[in-house]
């Protein structure tokens, strides 16, 4: 008797712990790059490109990155709306719930989403050299927008599931097409499509291995899609192993913007979801 | 024609469009591995895959392409982040599902979001100025003359803390799935809330705790900026937790501008990916069926 009580406690001590670890961590982390990149991070790091001896800890900032990085998530979105939307409304309006085909879809879906991205680089990479682009916005457009797609269109599918049958059924009736119908369904969802976008755009600013080959790096702002694009986590990536202690610490004021576009998104698209849940006709 | 076969039309021509585009979706996995084969068939035409994925020597100028090294880097790393992962992140999910009142719980999850949120190059950029000298300063005195702090430890440990918020996620929906009606029967029986848990939970999601865990090692094992960072990228086959490592991802990312040059060389690294892709694709198409199937059993019960 005493044994089971005394085993209760122990774990109920271990399982506090590991949660207060995990948040530990969080603060840690949190911590240590606010002291680090807070000191560093200007008005200039954010309003300007890098100058001559960048490099070397003189002046600049880093809006190459920044702008470059919004540059190639907003095509990046476009190009998988494009194909998500109409996947979506597929597997949702066209096809049964028992439908094998779809569940084939979804399932190569979960597949796809588990695909390192460092995989969809070197696969876009590939795809460039056999076509002769070179690395650019559009290129780095087109991997991202491979990688979001899977998280896109799995997000979106959730939203489009619980669309009340019998709005379907009502549109029907009234005599709609199906793709009426479709209209009907896209204009009830959007704010769902609309997290779906953020949240995607959240996962994929961050990641550094898709856009390594594809997206090149460059000091200038694009001005054409045929253009090398700078982005944030290069920036990060290539300022960290440089010996100059100052464009270290801008590694991490870097770091920070990053941490905080994400954040940003993160909420936003929470917001919208909160949002969608209050106005859902049902 | 009229209006209406106009908007018939529409609604088939819209139709076409979208069934061509979920097929284009289905076949996007086929075409990204079969392009990735295609590329990688010169090395394999030149010397057998298992050769190829045995071979200890790494040496792209005199021909051979030995993966051991990258091999043995990836699953240390992996190895050490599910080691240092998994029972946090199983102590986290039960305490948060099962015992923490909301307020907490409302905590925890924001934590757990914002965790999921860090971009990987951020973890690996807090890897270098937390993690790593830790382990030089703090850790490897101990059992070694000297040691960079740039480690197999180094990146097991960042990217522990990086699948921790997928793990507890995951454990958070499997245990969602156990019915409740079993848990107060067995509480009606005497059973302590921890016997419940061990023995009526966890036992009932064994499945889906697997699942989960093959599905979270599945997204380790491709990880690449954050690891890459932080584990020394020597080639070499670690022989302890301090020593430097070079996981296949890091392979791909640190070579892929420049090899076009030599021989073989692209052949080889298009082999890493397909490699890291083919596992990828047989963890997770295997833990996303069992976990669907989970979720089917109790979702037929009443």
């Amino acid at each position: 008797m005493r044994l089971k009580l005394l085993e209760q406690k122990i774990f109920r001590i271990l399982m506090i712990g590991a949660s207060c670890l995990v948040l530990g961590v969080l603060l840690m982390i949190v911590y240590a790059l606010l002291r680090r990149g807070l000191p560093a991070l200007s008005w200039e790091m954010i309003t300007t490109v890098p100058g001559g001896g960048f490099y070397l800890g003189k002046e600049g900032g880093l809006l190459n990155a920044i702008v470059g990085s919004l540059m190639i998530m907003a095509g990046a979105t476009i190009l998988s709306l494009a194909l998500s939307v109409p996947v979506v409304m597929f597997l949702n309006l066209y096809l049964d719930k028992t439908s094998r085909l779809a569940y084939l879809v979804r399932l190569s879906f979960d597949v796809l989403l588990g695909v390192p991205s460092i995989v969809y680089g070197a696969f876009g990479f590939m795809v460039m050299v056999f076509l002769g682009l070179r690395a650019s916005l559009t290129g780095g457009m087109i991997v991202v927008s491979l990688l979001i797609f899977p998280i896109m269109a799995r997000a979106m599918d959730e939203v489009a599931a619980m669309f009340p049958k019998e709005m379907k059924e009502a549109t029907l009736s009234l005599g709609a097409t199906k793709f009426e119908m479709v209209r009907v369904v896209l204009r009830q969802i959007a704010p769902g499509i609309a997290t779906a976008c953020l949240l995607s755009v959240g996962r994929a600013i961050g990641d550094a291995a898709a856009v390594l080959f594809t997206a090149g790096y460059t000091d200038s702002i694009p001005t054409s899609p045929g253009q090398p694009a700078a982005t944030l986590p290069l920036a990060i990536f290539f300022q960290l192993s440089s010996p100059v202690p100052q464009v270290q610490d801008r590694a991490y004021a870097a770091a920070l913007i990053l941490t905080i576009i994400v954040l940003v998104l993160s909420v936003l698209s929470r917001w919208f979801a909160h949002k969608y849940q209050k106005n859902k006709v049902s | 024609m009229n209006r209406t076969s106009v908007r018939v039309f529409l609604s088939r021509a819209a139709g076409g469009y979208m069934f061509l585009a979920t097929m284009l979706a289905l076949m996007l996995l086929l075409v990204i591995a079969s392009g990735l084969f295609v590329k990688a068939y010169p090395i394999l035409k030149q010397s057998s895959l298992w050769s190829l994925l045995t071979g200890a020597v790494w040496a792209p100028i005199r021909g051979f392409f030995g993966f051991l090294p990258f091999i043995s880097g990836t699953l240390w790393v992996t190895g050490i982040a599910i080691v240092l992962a998994l029972p946090v992140s199983l102590l986290t999910g039960i305490y948060l599902s099962e015992y923490a009142p909301s307020s907490v719980r409302k905590i925890a999850f924001s934590a757990l979001d914002i965790l999921s949120g860090i971009p990987p190059v951020v973890y690996g950029a807090w890897g270098v100025l937390v993690v790593v000298p830790f382990i030089a300063e703090w850790v490897a005195p101990y059992f070694v003359e000297y040691s960079s702090g740039y480690s197999v430890l180094s990146a097991g440990i960042v990217l522990g803390i990086m699948i921790i918020p997928l793990l507890v996620s995951l454990f958070g929906e499997v245990f969602s799935t156990v019915p409740k009606e079993i848990r107060d029967s067995a509480l009606s029986l005497g059973a302590t809330s921890w016997q419940t848990t061990k023995k009526v939970v966890l036992k009932s999601s064994l499945p889906g705790i697997f699942a989960a865990t093959v599905l979270a090692i599945s997204r380790a094992l491709g990880e690449t900026i954050a690891v890459l960072m932080v584990c020394g990228n020597v080639v070499q086959i670690p022989a302890s937790l301090l020593d430097a490592g070079y996981p296949l991802p890091a392979l791909i990312a640190n070579n892929y501008g420049e090899m076009a040059s030599l021989p073989g060389y692209e052949a080889a690294l298009m082999l890493a990916a397909l490699i890291l892709l083919g596992i990828v694709i047989v963890f997770n198409t295997l833990s996303r069926i069992l976990l669907l199937r989970i979720g089917r059993k109790y979702a037929l019960q009443p």
